[in-house]
């Protein structure tokens, strides 16, 4: 097997340039390829760790989390189109966590640079790179990256996989390799002769991985073509095995009440009702928090409840008055960071009209669908977890700290996830699994969160508060100053994640403010980080869904002050920056048939954010309903450079728009006493059937780079219906969520 | 506080307290996961399952409350054979994290079963209970008007 690691190193360094745009990584220590994780069994040839060829046909891995993004699909159409097998024809696992599965998009992400113009990347390139070095490490699903980081290693995989099949063909027939074709699976040679890659799978084993050039875009069969996803049979049949799905022999449930003061102890507790409820098997003193085990979860949830807990209070502030009085001192402190410092802010021609705005938006929850859960069996020597999960590679890591077992004692398995969003790339509720399983060594568990634990228990999307200046003079954008003041995501999140202090100028923290394509002579744009309170985490697009509200609100609201028609303001300014921002908003203009004039009791409002490598456009239509609001369309164009599954995008892009929606219009996480308030759907609402628009999706690759595409569509929905609604009554929101100030029909 | 369901045209006997709602009964007890808990207070529909052809909440009918024949998702169509609904379903690419799936199908399978032409109207009455944090929904609204189709053609 020796033989795989050349591949190995080699699809990563040829991937990396890809992704990276020719930066010099090629010097880290990541040269050395990761370990393999795959043993191949009896039988089975390992062409390398994404392919799997054994007598029962071909497995592809798709080491990322299937969170409903379709990357199950995708991921295995790049492998496929190489590889010459039908996608819809072959298995499709997530396999085991493994290095070899680490996430390079991401940390390209991390990278200083505005993002749409590569030329930016060579600026300060030591600043960032020490600490995001480490992201080689993660097997990570997030950051609208799977499509970027696989987009070459995997055609490369398919590739050396295909070429090293048919170099097995050609030895066994004792024809050259050149004479040979493949097509769904199999190898077609001269005179009608065929052989399947199942039966050449052992053959394969012992020669050395061949290399092959990849494919124009012209022959591609998958790529760029609507393909049905993998998973879709068994998610509409009921099928789909989610976390809370697993099932194991001997398996218990439990139940879980944590400390709703969060990082604070537990005092003592009074478990004496508790004990005598039916169907509970034990009850467990987990230090800060306590569990019930059972037989049946709702048995459990209810005997969870009777438990009388005397919590120690919360370090923080107690109430969003004072977090976000907080937030606000953050502002008299020094800058974190000044990503963008074009011209001068400070002197103002005469004749400048001047705008000054302060945006504020609250603390957010991820409420994934299926909340959080996860299964364990520790048997003192091993640990073998289920978990909906968005990085393996930490829950692996996290456990084995837990229980003092080697890394390589811990098994992870990865179901489909019931929602990401995010939340699922901390490992707070495995490790809460884990910490019942060593108590019950030897019994499976599978703990499963109520809906109120979900929502008092997470890592929330940071409230945050913009201080912007703008002007304009003679109908033109003049001048933006952006100060942007939240908790950090990216220090709290991501040393969490690492395990290392993060320090150094926080891109993350203002991305979509300092990074837009506009083209506006003095553009500044300062972050300040409020210190650590409540536990605050990656959320649909992080800072860019409030980032992207502030600085589009901003541009509005100069667009009005000038007299322009916004989206002729926002045009001029892209077209004079980035071309491919400015047709996306050309795209929805088109669409939409903007005309910058609607009928009586109707408002329109656009957008225009740049996040994750995608400039996102979007109009969106209102209607007063008797002094109710409704959202009755929305117009999105996206440019995603190359979008791998179009229909695939065009579900990613309108979801993204109904999650930011969702927040723009109900989302709000209030505190009082330390603890959150809402606890479930009826407080903490979302898009439903009535109230989503009707959406027309436009998928646009007029630029050089490959876009996300799970994340870019959230940032603008704010501003695009705080701009219609701007329009529609004369009122300008600038606090969400707008359901404060709008009633919604 | 034994008791007999009838749950997909199967018998089971189950022995448990009667206040457990059926959902619990049906992931816990007798193994059918199709059917999801997403809040536990009616409020997000992924529990919904037919009772006698009615769409329920099954996280608010106590075991010993059910009459009737249970539907869930795995008695509406299995994979190698689909019901119409679910048919239409794949034709439109609905489901991205699928979670809350299977509560839609069956909501809008007795949506469908009552009013075989349903306009927007009436499935944004129907629908309305059932909630996705993905906002699948412009997907859903299709499928239903082809499944519509395809179920008048057959």
């Amino acid at each position: 097997m020796a033989s795989l690691k050349k591949i190995a190193r080699r699809s990563f360094l040829v991937g990396s340039a890809a992704i990276l745009g020719g930066v010099a990584f090629g010097t880290y220590k990541y040269h050395q390829p990761a370990p393999n994780p795959l043993e191949p069994g009896k039988d089975k040839a390992v062409l390398n760790p994404f392919v799997f060829v054994d007598q029962s046909g071909v497995t592809l891995i798709a080491p990322r989390a299937e969170m409903g993004q379709g990357v199950r699909s995708s991921w295995a159409a790049l492998i496929a189109e190489e590889l010459d097998v039908d996608p819809g024809q072959v298995t499709v696992i997530h396999g085991p966590a493994a290095k070899a599965y680490y996430n390079s998009a991401m940390m390209a992400e991390a990278l200083p640079g505005r993002g749409y113009n590569a030329s930016d990347f060579q600026h300060s390139l030591g600043q960032v790179v020490g600490n995001f070095s480490k992201f080689l490490d993660l097997q990570v699903t997030g950051g609208s990256s799977s499509m970027k980081d696989g987009f070459t290693r995997m055609r490369l995989a398919g590739a050396s996989a295909r070429e090293t099949l048919k170099e097995a063909a050609a030895q066994r027939l004792g024809v050259a390799r050149a004479l040979l074709e493949t097509k769904d699976g199999q190898i077609l040679a001269p005179g009608g002769v065929t052989l399947s890659y199942s039966e050449l799978a052992a053959e394969a084993a012992d020669i050395e991985p061949q290399e092959a050039e990849l494919r124009p875009a012209a022959q591609w069969k998958y790529i760029g073509k609507p393909v049905p996803r993998i998973d879709m049979p068994a998610k509409v049949t009921g099928t789909a095995g989610f976390g809370v799905d697993t099932r194991i022999d001997g398996m218990k449930f439990a139940a879980i009440k944590q400390n709703p003061h969060f990082g604070a102890g537990m005092r003592s507790f009074d478990a004496a009702a508790a004990k005598e409820m039916a169907g509970v098997d034990e009850i467990l003193d987990l230090g800060d928090a306590v569990a019930v085990v059972g037989s049946n979860t709702w048995l459990a949830q209810q005997a969870v409840e009777a438990i009388e807990v005397d919590w120690e209070p919360a370090s923080y502030p107690e109430t969003t008055d004072a977090i976000f009085a907080e937030i606000e001192a953050a502002f008299d402190g020094s800058a974190n960071s000044t990503l963008r410092d074009d011209g001068d802010v400070d002197e103002l021609p005469e004749g400048a009209e001047l705008i000054e705005a302060e945006y504020r938006v609250p603390y957010l929850a991820h409420a994934t669908m299926e909340p959080m859960n996860a299964t364990a069996l520790y048997t003192g020597d091993t640990l073998e977890i289920w978990a909906p999960n968005q990085g393996p590679t930490i829950v692996q890591k996290s456990a084995a700290a837990l229980t003092g077992l080697e890394t390589e004692a811990v098994t992870v398995n990865t179901t489909y996830l019931g929602g990401g969003f995010g939340r699922r790339i901390e490992v707070d509720y495995c490790n809460r699994a884990v910490q019942i399983a060593q108590k019950l060594k030897g019994t499976p568990v599978q703990l499963t969160w109520s809906r109120e634990e979900d929502m008092r228990q997470d890592y929330y999307r940071p409230g945050a508060i913009g201080r912007y200046r703008a002007a304009v003079m003679d109908g033109k954008a003049l001048m933006v100053h952006g100060k942007i003041a939240a908790q950090s995501t990216t220090q709290e999140g991501a040393g969490r994640m690492l395990g290392l202090p993060m320090s150094g100028p926080d891109k993350g923290h203002v991305d979509a403010a300092f990074n837009q394509p506009l083209a506006i002579p003095n553009f500044r744009v300062e972050g300040y980080i409020a210190k650590p309170m409540i536990p605050v985490g990656f959320w649909r697009s992080v800072a860019a869904s409030f980032n992207g509200f502030f600085s589009d609100s901003i541009i509005d609201e100069m667009a009005h002050k000038a007299g322009r028609d916004p989206l002729e303001f926002r045009l001029e300014l892209a077209r004079a920056e980035w071309a491919p921002a400015a047709k996306v908003l050309e795209s929805v203009r088109d669409m939409s048939g903007w005309s910058g004039k609607t009928p009586e009791g109707i408002g329109r409002g656009v957008a225009l954010v740049y996040s994750f490598g995608t400039p996102v456009a979007q109009v969106i239509e209102v209607a007063d309903r008797d002094g109710d609001i409704a959202i009755t369309k929305a117009w999105i164009a996206a440019d995603l450079g190359l979008a791998v599954d179009p229909q695939n995008t065009e579900a990613q892009l309108f979801s993204g728009l109904a999650y930011g929606l969702s927040a723009a219009c109900f989302g709000e996480i209030t505190f009082e006493g330390g603890a959150v308030e809402q606890e479930n759907f009826p407080d903490y609402d979302a898009m439903r059937m009535p109230s989503m628009p009707a959406v027309e999706v436009a998928v646009l690759q007029n630029q050089k780079h490959m876009g996300g595409a799970g994340e870019p569509g959230t940032p603008p929905a704010a501003p695009a219906l705080a701009n219609a609604l701007f329009d529609l009554t004369g009122t300008r929101a600038r606090e969400l969520p707008l359901s404060k100030r709008f009633n919604f029909a | 506080m034994s008791k007999t369901l009838r749950i997909n045209g199967k018998t089971h006997e189950v022995d448990l307290p009667d206040d457990v709602p059926l959902l619990w009964v049906l992931r816990d007890e007798i193994g059918l996961t199709g059917t999801k808990f997403g809040c536990g207070v009616a409020a997000c529909g992924a529990c919904t399952v037919q009772v006698d052809g009615e769409a329920i909440r099954s996280c608010q009918l106590s075991l010993g409350d059910v009459e009737g024949e249970v539907t869930t998702i795995e008695g509406l169509g299995t994979p190698d054979n689909m019901a119409k609904i679910q048919e239409a379903w794949v034709a439109h690419q609905v489901a991205q994290c699928g979670y809350c799936q299977s509560g839609q199908i069956m909501q809008a399978a007795s949506l469908l079963a009552e009013n075989p032409a349903p306009s927007d109207a009436e499935i944004d009455e129907a629908m309305q209970g059932n909630l996705c944090r993905c906002g699948t929904y412009p997907r859903i609204r299709a499928a239903i008007h082809s499944a519509a189709k395809m179920m008048q053609e057959a």
